[in-house]
């Protein structure tokens, strides 16, 4: 496939360094970076010894080496725990946002202003580690629903987080959470009270700002019974040369009849063409469906990072409980991917239903990793797993790693998977009616992560697709 | 319009095309015949820019413009039009949208805006009725799951919606009824004008009960060994290609 062999990159779109003036922590990890992230964000002392347990916990883990990806040591010493943009009054209004980072946000083309006016959307915009600026705020509490920084939570909310932060993703969990357990710096904070749906998607774009810091963000999101909530993450970060960690924590709580949908847009910088810089993506996201008839659905649409690394999975606790995985992951050049789900069906009843779509160009490796555990008492559990793997030129991996455990025979577990290649046919078509081969790659592409991007809400669905088409661009000749 | 000069070409490295010569003026309708092999299709692919075939020699006028060294889509933008023998699917790609993208690239590089949504999609209200085309199929992914008829129907509706200068059918006839046949030359017919071309390429006669050609074109081992109006396919049908094949058999061995 000659068309196919001529694999460039397309450079990073969004790779600028915004100026700030950052209160940053010595290099290095211990109790003492430990205490001293807690001193600075206020925290209260069972917060600080929550932190110091993940610690000790993680001294006594291994860097895990079983996904299928490659990279050099990771020296933890070597990292920064702890950047935060200053802040020096509390701002009521847009308008007393930091010039710089209004920019930042408008050469992303999400400026806040735009968000408000054209979405409707809440956007909890978090720059390194510190929530600048929470809109729709006011009107969010009408409803009695809480969204707010991670930190915030902490001071105002300190009730709620002690009962459910580490419930789903404990501190012992993994070295990953272990590490972000101790010094996650911020994240998002979501409470949907009993019987409340939310009336708008609420929204958190993340970007990662000083350079050498690691970011560690903490999520958690809880839907009280018979509650709805959407929630969209969309990462995107400026151009490095040094590689940076990024191992963040995602926990969601579903309630009885409540439903959460998570969508998330990743597109972190991937480094350059022949593999120099990038974000090692490491994250654990999970939620757990604790009531019955409880749904968690996880979208997500990954272009970025050097190195991603997660599996974002239901717990099926409650009888008749849902969850569901949709999945685009792309890699491109030197990139490498090992993604999937988990999803452990305990209640009777349960169903899951997994989507991955893979597409691999250059050089690239793309791994779907998936476990469907279905335990003894998970009568009636069904599964179905849908992996497809694109390939683009031929210098590039797509692997699948299905793990099934069955130990109740009711159970219905279906499994599909299929590779394919864009063929030079299809190019040819797309080309005799006038579209470029450039354009007809990105149309090809589209169709065939449809299923995934149609999960998407609206506005996120369109951002996605450009993104796709970015992220591949150049990489058909 | 189009002008072919003794056109060469290979494929995986064997001569096929061994010199055609053909023009082509607006508004006329020509049909290629000959038997199987003969090089039929391998025509209309180089005409189209398939990259699998290596032209050695010749030229092709279209407009004036060197047709052989525009890439497909330019050729396409120029109003070169392919109804494939065998249309490709895509998955997840509708009618409408891979038409939405197409027409706008052909706009834009004409230096049009690009249509917006209602524009287009009363464009295509009026082409679909053209065509005899139902919507229902415009909203299914691109030619995935169609029957052999609506493959046909669907590429004689992008041909309606891409208004192009020369549309060259590849085939068109093959895996058609006679009523699918009907509706696709219908199509056809209703987008014939005074300023457009018609290649129909086909083995058989019974397309061109319903495309009426101007002229007919006999091609066997690669050359256009005679031409002639529409009476020469009925003489075809009749006859077989077996008399074409040993007239010119014996007169390459003479």
């Amino acid at each position: 496939m000659k068309i196919l062999e001529e694999l460039t990159t397309s450079e990073y779109k969004y790779g600028f360094e915004s100026k700030f003036e950052t209160d940053e922590a010595p290099k290095g990890l211990s109790e003492d970076i430990v205490r001293f992230i807690s001193r600075k964000k206020n925290e209260p002392e069972w917060m600080l010894e929550w932190r110091l347990k993940a610690y000790r916990h993680w001294l006594t883990l291994k860097e895990p080496h079983w996904p299928n990806v490659s990279y050099p040591v990771i020296d933890y010493q070597d990292i920064i725990y702890y950047s935060a943009p200053k802040q020096k009054k509390v701002l009521n209004s847009l308008d007393e946002v930091d010039p710089e980072l209004r920019e930042t946000f408008k050469k992303l083309g999400i400026s806040l202003e735009e968000q408000k006016r054209l979405t409707g959307v809440a956007v909890d915009a978090v720059i390194d580690s510190i929530s600048v600026k929470t809109t729709f705020k006011d009107k969010l509490a009408e409803l009695g629903i809480i969204f707010c920084s991670m930190s915030e939570a902490v001071q105002e909310h300190p009730e709620l987080v002690k009962k459910y932060i580490g419930s789903v993703v404990p501190q012992t969990d993994n070295f990953f959470s272990a590490l972000n357990s101790a010094v996650f710096s911020d994240g998002s904070f979501c409470y949907i009270p009993q019987g409340v749906r939310c009336p708008m998607e609420l929204s958190t774009y993340f970007r990662i700002n000083a350079a050498g810091t690691g970011q560690f963000e903490r999520t958690l999101i809880i839907a009280e019974a018979g509650s709805y909530v959407s929630y969209l993450e969309g990462c995107t970060a400026p151009m490095r040369d040094e590689n940076q960690l990024h191992a963040a924590v995602v926990e969601l709580v579903a309630m009885e009849n409540a439903e959460i949908k998570y969508s998330t847009v990743q597109n972190w910088y991937p480094g350059d063409k022949n593999g120099k810089g990038g974000i090692y993506n490491f994250v654990t996201k999970r939620g757990i469906c604790m009531g019955d008839n409880s749904k968690i659905s996880w979208t997500q649409v990954e272009t970025g990072s050097s190195i991603t690394w997660k599996y974002p999975s239901v717990i099926l606790k409650g009888n008749n409980s849902i969850g569901e995985f949709y999945s685009v992951a792309v890699t491109n050049n030197m990139q490498q991917a090992d993604t999937g789900t988990k999803m452990i069906h305990i209640g009777k009843n349960t169903k899951s239903r997994i989507v991955s779509k893979g597409i691999s160009a250059g050089k690239s490796h793309n791994s779907y990793r998936g476990l469907v555990h279905v335990m003894k008492r998970a009568d009636n559990a069904r599964n179905y797993s849908q992996c497809d793997s694109l390939l683009m030129g031929d210098r590039c991996g797509a692997h699948t790693f299905p793990y099934i455990t069955v130990e109740n025979n009711s159970a219905t577990v279906e499994h599909e998977a299929t590779t394919s290649k864009i063929g030079e046919d299809q190019i040819f078509y797309c080309n005799q009616r006038g579209i470029d081969t450039e354009e007809a790659v990105a149309l090809i592409v589209n169709g065939y992560c449809k299923e995934v991007l149609n999960q998407l809400p609206m506005e996120f669905a369109v951002e996605a697709q450009k993104l796709l088409a970015i992220s591949l661009e150049g990489s058909v000749g | 319009m189009l002008s072919i000069k003794d056109l060469k070409a290979k494929v995986e490295g064997k001569d096929i095309l061994k010199g055609i010569n053909l023009e082509i003026k607006p508004g006329e309708v020509h049909a290629i015949m000959g038997p199987n092999g003969s090089g039929k299709s391998t025509l209309a692919s180089v005409l189209a820019g398939r990259e699998q075939y290596e032209v050695t020699g010749g030229s092709v006028l279209f407009d004036g413009k060197e047709l052989l060294e525009l890439s497909p889509e330019d050729r396409a933008r120029e109003g070169v039009f392919l109804a494939f023998q065998y249309p490709v699917e895509i998955p997840g790609v509708t009618t409408t949208n891979f038409l939405k993208a197409a027409v706008n690239q052909v706009r834009q590089y004409k230096g049009l805006e690009p249509l917006d949504a209602v524009s287009f999609l009363n464009i295509m209200k009026e082409k679909m009725k053209l065509v005899e085309i139902d919507q229902s199929l415009l909203k299914r992914s691109l030619n995935e799951g169609f029957s052999g008829g609506e493959k046909k129907r669907n590429e004689i509706f992008q041909m309606a919606m891409l208004e192009p200068k020369l549309a060259i059918l590849d085939e068109t006839d093959s895996g058609l009824d006679i009523d699918a046949l009907r509706i696709v030359a219908n199509g056809v017919n209703k987008l014939k004008t005074k300023d457009n071309a018609v290649i129909v390429v086909t083995h058989y006669q019974r397309l061109l009960d319903y495309i009426i050609p101007d002229f007919v074109h006999v091609l066997y081992k690669g050359r256009i060994v005679k031409s002639g109006s529409k009476e020469l396919a009925l003489e075809l049908e009749e006859k077989g290609y077996d008399w074409i094949k040993s007239e010119v058999n014996e007169s390459t061995e003479a």
